[in-house]
């Protein structure tokens, strides 16, 4: 399976890990790190970024296959829908079936409200049910708020909303235990005392987890609480726009069938979206490890109905993603391993870097040494470095890397890799939309009343580079607060009377007038993977 | 040349190049796919495959994403398998054996046929978890079961009609809220900032001018691992 140079870097690799053992390898200065990020990160690729012509983001840039979406035609214009004849009526119609669209659901249910969730393949079909690593929260000690403010804000480049991350980092432990009370299996002690660990980026070592399936444990919770509410959950439906009443409120959505096609018309006070990230529309044509769905529909839905983006342009590469073998190419290799002492390794067995620098320092590094320092190992699409794996038994153990990532494990045991004996390949993936829709304190649009939104799909908590730890904890705090706010709302607000697609039309003639082509139909709904030459229409 | 090996997709053939996954290699085939495909890397379940290789007797259970392509495989996806969902109050609930009676009664009908645990493509002991869940030790269920994916396949399999994932699921939820140690400091936590404990000091850093908060940071205690 592998190639002869990499058997032979493998075998310096092995060479100098005792004597890596123990060892701290020295931080970035503040001045490295500007460099590094400005010469080999991905967000400074000028071409690979275009400026909106329409919106309320005009003159601002954003990724090409961004900017293709947002200005591409939508799914409505040409198609007769009698706005009408309303399939679902509720307080709170929530669009997006992940961690953030179930907390949600579940928050607005306990305040009373007649809640709906729509969502386009299956409830936790989501980046949610994914995330490995861990949840943040400062409950031990050494920690607090502050101090988790501190390392999210300066991780964020200082660009994050404080009165978002206050949010995020204060409701924190609070989220930890709403999630403990549904059943939860976190990892802690005979005592109760949670494990945590460190993240890139973390001052203090409170990265909690439930071994490396943390997301998939906390969204089948969520998932099997939704069920025992009774809360109306229509899966493969998709939302394709969002509906404005005379006032231009948020007020129910257009939703298509995934499989039937059939359009049908959701009439609500308020509207959630929970529609998640975009890792599906391959910036820059990266692998992504993000879910099937992740195609920013909630970006394109939003944005046509009037609401502002903030930090779009500020896309999250994960820097451990799977580079060899081919058939994983892109999965996460989760942060974790790093966590657990992990180093990164270049093909001359050198650890050239501290591994717990934040994410997109670590892959601006990651791509410099592939690049510039020439010291990667060739795999069959590109180059990559290696993460060190067999060090985690050694520091912590034998059977640590069993017990803390069985699931990593199990991938690369089907791959025919023991991750024990043998270090892996890695190179940076598309893993997270640092930005997203702009919200207020209350998780709603700052421009389009009653339009809410939580989870990756909105901006400003994480500003320009989230950190480890920090998106699970995101849905859980923002989705919680969005069901919650939009509940209250909804007790304001009257059931619209008539529902609007006005705003499709003249988006339509804004783009027509700016000069601009649609290059997409939009929003994606999903990928297109498939390779066929001559395709007819059945 | 790529090496190719004839795959059949519900029985029709196609060629497609060795070393892809189940999933990509229908997805180079032609099928976009709908149902059957979520999170793509292990964890969701959705794209739970049965699978025969032409001339084999034995059957194959697996995740068409973590799963490569093999010459002469009889491919079936399975999407959506009916199981059942017993509605309950995890607040109402006690991890008590009778519980288990009470809504997920049909455990008890287990012939031990162990059909469950060979269709697993998590390699969990899934018929030693159903048992484990008969008696009342949910904290074994919990943990032996932790690392399913609710693909179905056991469920499947089952000729006495239990749905397994759903009662590990139950098993874990007592579990994490009843059997394992509470966490104090959590708790504690928690409430201190409920009662305004922690906040002065957030609003403080939060309020520091751009200068001071980056000189804070890049020179933050960094706690030793």
């Amino acid at each position: 399976m592998y190639s002869e140079k990499m058997i032979n870097s493998m075998a310096k690799v092995a060479e100098t890990r005792k004597s890596r053992i123990g060892a701290d390898p020295a931080r970035f200065t503040a001045d490295e790190k500007s460099k590094l990020l400005a010469i080999y990160h991905p967000d400074f690729k000028e071409e690979a970024f275009s400026v909106l012509e329409v919106g309320a983001n005009k003159g601002g840039k954003v990724p090409n296959e961004l900017h293709d979406l947002l200005q591409g035609k939508s799914r409505m214009l040409g198609k007769e829908i009698d706005l009408e004849d309303v399939k679902y009526t509720s307080d709170v119609l929530v669009i997006g079936g992940g961690g953030s669209g179930a907390s949600c659901a579940l928050e607005s249910f306990a305040a009373g409200c007649k809640v709906t969730m729509v969502t386009k393949l299956r409830i936790g079909d989501a980046n949610t049910m994914m995330a490995e690593g861990g949840i943040q929260a400062a409950d031990k000690e050494n920690d607090s708020p502050a101090q988790h403010y501190l390392d999210a804000f300066g991780g964020g480049h200082f660009t994050n909303k404080p009165e978002l991350l206050k949010m995020l980092v204060g409701d924190a432990p609070g989220a930890l235990q709403w999630l403990n009370n549904l059943g939860v299996m976190f990892d802690k002690d005979e005592n109760g005392v949670m494990a945590t660990t460190a993240g890139g980026g973390t001052s203090r070592n409170r990265m909690h987890a439930c071994a490396d399936y943390s997301g998939a444990e906390i969204m089948r919770v969520l998932r099997d609480e939704v069920k025992n509410d009774g809360i109306e959950v229509v899966e493969f439906t998709s939302a394709i726009e969002i509906l404005l009443d005379e006032k231009g409120n948020a007020a129910g959505a257009v939703l298509i069938n995934m499989e039937t096609g059939e359009l049908m018309v959701a009439k609500a006070k308020c509207v959630v979206l929970c529609t998640g990230g975009a890792g599906r529309i391959h910036y820059q044509d990266f692998p992504t490890t993000n879910h099937y769905g992740a195609t920013a529909d909630g970006l394109v839905m939003a944005y046509r109905a009037g609401a502002e983006l903030r930090d779009a342009d500020a896309i999250q590469y994960h820097p451990t993603g799977v580079a060899f073998p081919a058939q994983m190419l892109g999965a996460l290799v989760t942060e974790k391993v790093r966590s657990l002492g992990a180093m990164l390794v270049n093909v001359d067995g050198e650890a050239f870097m501290n591994p717990l620098e934040c994410r997109d320092i670590t892959s601006a590094s990651i791509i410099r040494e592939c690049s510039d320092k020439n010291k990667g190992i060739e795999t069959p699409l590109g180059t990559a470095v290696w993460l060190d794996s067999p060090m985690i038994d050694m520091i912590h153990g034998e059977g640590t890397l069993l017990k803390k990532l069985p699931g990593m494990l199990r991938m690369y045991q089907k791959m025919g890799i023991d991750m024990r004996e043998d270090p892996i390949l890695i190179y940076p993936t598309l893993h997270y939309q640092n930005g997203g829709v702009d919200v207020n304190a209350d998780s709603m649009s700052t421009l389009v009343n009653n339009l809410f939104v939580a989870g990756e799909a909105a901006g400003g908590v994480h500003g320009r580079n989230r950190l480890m730890g920090n998106s699970l904890l995101d849905v859980i705090v923002f989705g919680r607060n969005a069901g919650k706010c939009a509940a209250a709302r909804a007790k304001e607000t009257e059931m619209p009377s008539k529902l609007s697609i006005d705003h499709i039309n003249k988006f339509d003639a804004a783009v027509k007038a700016s000069g601009a082509e649609y290059k997409a139909v939009s929003p994606m709904l999903l990928p297109e993977y498939t390779n066929i030459k001559n395709k007819g229409t059945l | 040349m790529k090496e190719m090996v004839n795959i059949y997709v519900m029985g029709k053939l196609y060629s497609v190049p060795a070393g892809l996954t189940i999933m990509n290699a229908m997805e180079i085939a032609g099928y976009k796919h709908i149902r059957g495909c979520g999170c793509r890397a292990g964890f969701c379940g959705a794209c739970a495959t049965i699978y025969r290789i032409q001339g084999d007797n034995e059957l194959h259970f697996a995740l068409a994403c973590q799963t490569a392509v093999a010459d002469n495989m009889f491919i079936a996806t399975i999407p959506f398998f009916p199981t059942q969902k017993a509605i309950y109050d995890i607040n109402e609930v006690k991890p008590t054996e009778q519980i288990m009676m009470q809504l997920y009664p049909e455990i008890y009908s287990c012939i031990g046929c162990n059909a469950c645990t060979k269709a697993c493509p998590q390699s969990l002991n899934v018929m030693q978890y159903i048992a484990q869940a008969q008696r009342g030790d949910y904290a074994t269920c919990a943990e032996e079961s932790f690392d399913c994916v609710a693909c179905g396949m056991c469920s499947n399999r089952c000729p006495a009609g239990i749905s397994h994932p759903l009662v590990a699921l139950l098993a874990r939820r007592l579990n994490g809220k009843y059997i394992m140690p509470k966490s104090e400091h959590l708790e504690d936590r928690a409430n201190a900032i409920s009662n305004g404990e922690y906040l002065d000091a957030l609003e403080a850093i939060a309020g520091k001018p751009l200068s001071e908060i980056t000189e804070l940071y890049n020179h933050r205690e960094i706690e030793k691992k």
